[in-house]
């Protein structure tokens, strides 16, 4: 897979994220080695090889549906960087 | 013929219904709506750090319930996923979903289009958290986020493109809301948004094979807007390929206040969600006495209901129909029957007037507290000629349903409603009417014969309802024979 800056702008476009140029060829040096190396896993043959999705045994894990108050309005909001007494405060994200 | 005639439109729909669990999906915080903003959350709906989401089993009995009604196979090994993307409403950038094993696989949902029988496919339905609620109107420069509904477990009902009309459509998501209060597993109320769908819609000309390229109506609350939104992008379709345009895939809001669709501003890059098994939580692997137990704690289905009611009771399909709207009218009917066992003059009674009734009020069937018991003894009354049914439903009823708890014979007599047996009775008064008319008598005898009704009608008001009609016209026609 080739690692280019197209790919780089999508995956930073995904990611949320923004980079100048000598992180972006840090980046891409990074990647080119994870991916060789899921390349190289990937020359495997796992034809016949069930895949492992969870790591544990266990199954079924529920709960009972059961109300439980855990933290006030005043605990929720208080990381926010920006609020009000109501709610989370965002940079408006849709144009009318 | 126009040229819309020449096309037909191809509907898919993607139905959120939003559960009737008290607690979330994944945390213990409360699912109720109508509470003040960020009331109920936890670090778990919050997202933070080091939290890990614990399955409510409630959620999945009742995606199970719902499978089954709509004939999927329940899929016993399955799974959750994370579908990833930014947006504010979401606190931990991902959505919990399912994507490769979803709860129930392929079924269906008969629906009744005028006389026929239509079978819509269900591609699949799968288990996911709501997203919390943005509001963008209340400030000029923010967007304000509440979170109450963040975590809130919904199923998504998916549908293969099988339906052909707007009618389809609203006669579809009818159906699935009167399956989803059978079933208890939602409110389905379409306005605090327990139900929602995303329309898709394409058109072709008729005769043509491949689909062409659809819009995608988001999330609309009301079978109305749904029903408008085909109707609009219907149109808009044709148009646009009729003047030699092309249609794209694209993503479309509903304007309800104008009743068009507008493009959503499409992002500069497609989507990608980077579907991946959520490794926070066990998969799920369910028994087959865990399925049995669930079905055979299902109640009877609409569909079923209806052909019991055109069946065992000689109901029409329109009479059944009405009586199975909900599980309560139902099992009403059911009880009334039990006691009064002539169904088709209970069917009458309780369309005629007891959901008049119900409807002038504005209450349900439990509401109205009356005791099937007590309704049975009224409707009897009838039934064995003691009260006509012009009086029964006019004059009883009405009197009757003001306080459930007394005994309508003894209520009929007080109104002297009870019909008289006694010919003299009823030939007093026919005498008494026609003796009034003299002119009209006359007309009668002449040739008018058109009058009788008019006859019958003052004999009946002059009785005050107490004549058993088929009686009085016998005697009439004897009378007026002289």
């Amino acid at each position: 897979m080739e690692i280019n800056d197209k790919l780089i702008k999508k995956l930073a476009y995904l990611a949320k994220l923004e980079f100048d140029d000598e992180a972006k060829e840090a980046i891409k040096k990074d990647l080119e080695q994870m991916i060789g190396f899921v390349e190289k896993i990937n020359e495997l043959d796992t034809e016949n090889v069930e895949p492992l999705i969870h790591m544990s045994e266990e199954v079924n894990r529920f709960r009972k549906d059961k109300v439980e108050k855990l933290i006030e309005v005043e605990d929720a909001l208080k990381n926010a960087p920006l609020k009000n007494e109501e709610y989370i405060l965002v940079p408006k994200v849709i144009r009318k | 013929m126009s040229i819309y005639d020449k096309y037909e439109v191809i509907i898919g729909l993607e139905v959120h219904v939003q559960l009737l669990t008290a607690s979330k999906l994944f945390a213990p915080d409360s699912a109720a709506f109508g509470a003040k903003p960020n009331e109920n959350t936890s670090f778990i709906t919050l997202g933070h750090p080091g939290t890990l989401p614990c399955l409510n089993e409630k959620a999945v009995e009742y995606a199970v319930k719902m499978g089954l009604a709509l004939n999927c196979p329940i899929r016993a090994y399955n799974y959750f996923d994370r579908k990833n993307y930014f947006y504010p409403d979401l606190p931990k950038g991902y959505q919990i979903s399912q994507d490769k094993k979803p709860i129930c696989g392929a079924g269906f949902l008969e629906i009744e289009v005028g006389e026929e029988t239509k079978k819509i496919r269900i591609h699949h339905i799968h288990m996911e958290e709501d997203a919390g609620k943005s509001l963008h109107d209340q400030s000029e420069k923010y967007s304000m986020i509440d979170l109450n509904r963040a975590g809130v477990p919904l199923l998504e009902i998916v549908t293969e493109p099988d339906m052909r009309s707007a009618e389809e459509a609203s006669i579809f998501l009818n159906s699935i809301r009167q399956l989803i209060q059978y079933l208890e597993v939602s409110d389905g109320n379409m306005e605090e948004g327990s139900l929602r769908c995303d329309c898709n819609i394409s058109v072709r000309l008729k005769g043509t094979e491949p689909f062409n390229n659809r819009a995608e109506i988001k999330n609309m609350n009301s079978v109305r807007f749904v029903r408008k939104a085909v109707e609009y992008e219907f149109k808009r379709q044709i148009d646009l390929l009729e003047s030699g345009g092309e249609m794209k895939q694209e993503t479309r809001g509903f304007d309800a206040n104008r009743g068009v669709t507008l493009p959503q501003r499409e992002k500069e890059m497609a989507h990608d969600y980077r579907y991946f098994p959520e490794p926070d939580l066990a998969p799920l692997h369910l028994s087959k006495a865990y399925l049995e137990e669930i079905r055979q704690a299902m109640p009877a289905l609409p569909h079923e209901l209806r052909q019991k009611f055109t069946k065992e009771y000689a109901l029409s399909a329109y009479d059944a129909g009405i009586l199975t709207e909900t599980k309560e009218m139902a099992a009403y009917f059911e009880t009334v029957v039990a006691h009064c066992p002539h169904a088709k003059m209970v069917a009458n009674f309780m369309i005629n007037t007891v959901k008049a009734y119900l409807n002038d009020q504005n209450i349900s069937i439990q509401e109205a507290h009356i005791p099937p018991q007590k309704l049975a003894k009224l409707i009897d009354l009838v039934v064995n000629d003691k009260v006509n049914r012009q009086a029964a439903q006019k004059k009883l009823f009405p009197q009757f349903a003001k306080d459930p708890q007394q005994d309508p014979e003894k209520l009929a007599q007080t109104l002297g409603l009870v019909m008289e047996k006694d010919d003299n009775f009823v030939l007093e008064i026919i005498e008494k009417v026609l003796n009034q008319h003299p002119d009209k008598v006359k007309a009668y005898k002449s040739g008018k014969k058109n009058l009788f009704g008019m006859f019958m009608g003052q004999i009946m008001r002059a009785s005050g309802g107490k004549i058993d009609p088929k009686a009085g016209k016998k005697l009439l026609e004897e009378k007026l024979k002289e």
